[in-house]
């Protein structure tokens, strides 16, 4: 188990780098660098701006620049927003309170609804529900998330007038039924597509379970069908579940971000795409080595956990 | 065995794709709304007596069906209907070319991974890991902020967050068919490794790659939405079908035929190409259960 576990902490470590020199070529590919905030400025003269490189270090060859800034990532310094001076990690952290709140709840959702869709499909496999619940996420999985919420909008808010819609609470309230009336519409735009992954993913999870040979043996036992579907069945589909939460991270990241912008919920991914229009490069590449780090470590928890509780993974 | 399973053995391999792929009804649906949606975004401007960018500012937000607007016009007095035929040409051609671009560097990524292996392998495939680490949204819309917005850049960046599923499918098979004794034949024959690379080991996989391919249409006509609708895909006044819903949600309350045409058609073509790929994969390869 240790073993496996160093094995895989080396491989996400060499990753890690990998993508950190993605994202530093990124950085460099951007008109102009890292200067171009400086560049474009009427009143930059080219002795000023050969001074500001200088200072910035960016004179200096390039992988001496990238040992440095991977460096400083590391240590937490991510360098200063162009739009206030403020540093980049106390910005970004100060948005990730309400996209963790987001991504939750519409996790949990997605979970629920998409297990018990995809063991249900399974168990009734062909039949009405399961034809309805197949064809459904596929079309789920078709729609642009954006439209999906603009329709939510439309119907419940406008038309309706039941949801609000935006914001993560009204000015001056704040309340917990205030914010979890906030919190419905974006959570269950972004459960859509997270409950139809995970109900295909638990339904052919659970076919691939329900034909194996110790199910019919316990069959053959005269074992209780209900005591056959939770004790043996269910326990066994549920496993490989594991893989497909660290799988959907990134799904639910994008979807997160699409959702906030819809819904002008002040998060990470409305963050990212208001720094985009500043052209705030600095924020924009934190916000990116964040999440690629939260995918990747996401991805090796998934492993770590999945080899925990199912031992073939890690002696095979 | 059932009467079934031992006519379509004795058929020829096309003809039993073709049988279980006929099965599928809804991937020929997917199919026939495909072939309505490149023949309409075509043909159709041609036919109706509107242009797409004919600005009409005294019938301004005029709802769908009343007078000659089919689908209504939008805040410039534009026909809804024909900017959504000339919007369908260019996101399905974004999509296509975006398709072709992915699965070339996705091919040649991983035909050279898959046949050499080992630190060649490793590195091209570690890439693939690392690049496949960034969300696509935010990587895609990364690069959309570094570069001038338009067509051409808007086709590039999806393909270049795209390319990285295909090279994972083809890295596997490869690996797995030049082990095979016609792979083996053709080296003791003499072929150099590119023709074995790509006159061989790529053709014999073609089943997984036409259904990559086909999936990743869907994708791509998706990703252009999402970046045209946030701004940074293709800019006005060239429709596509995402940036018709880029100023939509202001209209939502007084227009909302503005947000549900173009809505409507990107869901009908990705779920369209979704279900074809899904035929495809169930009529080419059975023993392929990707979910």
């Amino acid at each position: 188990m240790a073993r496996y576990v160093v094995n895989r902490l080396a491989q996400a470590i060499m990753l890690l780098v990998i993508v950190s020199a993605i994202g530093f070529a990124i950085l460099h590919l951007a008109p102009g660098g890292p200067l171009s905030q400086f560049a474009a400025s009427a009143q930059m003269t080219q002795e000023d701006l050969d001074r500001v490189t200088k200072q910035l270090g960016l004179d200096r060859p390039l992988p001496i620049q990238y040992l440095d800034w991977f460096g400083r990532m590391v240590r937490g310094d991510w360098g200063k927003s162009y739009r206030d001076g403020e540093a980049v990690l106390s910005v970004v952290s100060s948005h990730l309170g309400a996209t963790l709140e987001l991504m939750a709840t519409a996790t949990i959702i997605a979970v629920l609804l998409g297990c018990w869709i995809g063991i249900l499909g399974a168990l009734r496999r062909y039949s009405l529900f399961d034809t309805l619940a197949t064809v459904g996420a596929m079309i789920a999985l078709s729609i642009p998330t954006f439209w999906f919420g603009l329709v939510t909008i439309y119907v419940f808010s406008v038309k309706l007038g039941w949801l609000p819609a935006g914001n993560r609470q009204t000015v001056g309230d704040g309340s917990f039924l205030d914010l979890l009336h906030h919190l419905i519409a974006p959570a269950m735009v972004l459960a859509l597509v997270e409950t139809a992954m995970w109900g295909r993913f638990m339904r052919s999870s659970m076919l691939e379970v329900i034909n194996q040979d110790y199910i019919r043996t316990a069959r053959a036992k005269g074992m209780p069908e209900w005591r056959i579907l939770t004790v043996h069945a269910l326990r066994n589909a549920l496993l490989p579940m594991i893989t497909v939460a660290g799988l959907q991270f990134p799904t639910l990241l994008g979807g997160a971000l699409v959702a906030e912008t819809v819904f002008t919920w002040p998060g990470m991914g409305r963050l990212f795409l208001d720094s985009i229009g500043y052209r705030d490069y600095p924020v924009v590449m934190g916000i990116l080595m964040f999440s690629a780090t939260m995918v990747l470590i996401g991805s090796l928890l998934a492993d770590i956990l999945y080899a925990v509780v199912d031992p073939r993974i890690r002696v095979g | 065995m059932t009467a079934a399973t031992l006519t379509s053995a004795q058929l020829a391999p096309g003809q039993a794709a073709w049988r279980r792929f006929r099965r599928h009804r809804l991937a020929l649906a997917g199919a026939v709304i495909i072939v309505v949606l490149v023949l309409g975004s075509a043909f159709g401007p041609y036919l109706l007596p509107f242009d797409d960018t004919y600005i009409d500012i005294m019938k301004r937000f005029a709802p769908p069906l009343s007078g000659a607007h089919i689908l209504g016009t939008d805040e410039l007095g534009r026909d809804v209907l024909a900017r959504l035929m000339m919007g369908g040409r260019v996101s399905l051609t974004i999509g296509i070319v975006a398709m072709v671009i992915a699965m070339a560097v996705g091919i040649v990524v991983g035909a050279f991974a898959g046949f050499y292996g080992g630190v060649v392998g490793a590195v091209l495939m570690r890439l693939v890991d690392a690049v496949l680490c960034f969300p696509t949204i935010f990587l895609l819309l990364a690069l959309a902020a570094l570069t001038e917005p338009g067509l051409v850049t808007t086709t590039v960046l999806i393909a270049a967050t795209a390319w990285m599923w295909v090279a994972r499918v083809v890295e596997a098979q490869v690996r797995s068919l030049r082990e095979r004794e016609f792979a083996v034949a053709a080296l003791a024959f003499g072929s150099s490794n590119l023709r074995i690379m790509f006159r061989e080991l790529v053709p014999n996989a073609i089943a997984p790659i036409v259904v990559a391919a086909t999936l990743n249409v869907a994708k791509a006509i998706l990703l252009e939405s999402y970046l045209s609708y946030l701004g940074y895909g293709v800019q006005p006044p060239a429709a596509s079908l995402g940036n018709m819903l880029n100023n939509a949600q202001i209209y939502l309350t007084s227009a909302p035929w503005l947000a549900i045409a173009p809505g409507l058609a990107i869901t009908l073509a990705v779920t369209s190409f979704n279900f074809l790929g899904d035929g495809l994969r169930d009529a080419l390869d059975p023993r392929m259960n990707i979910p």
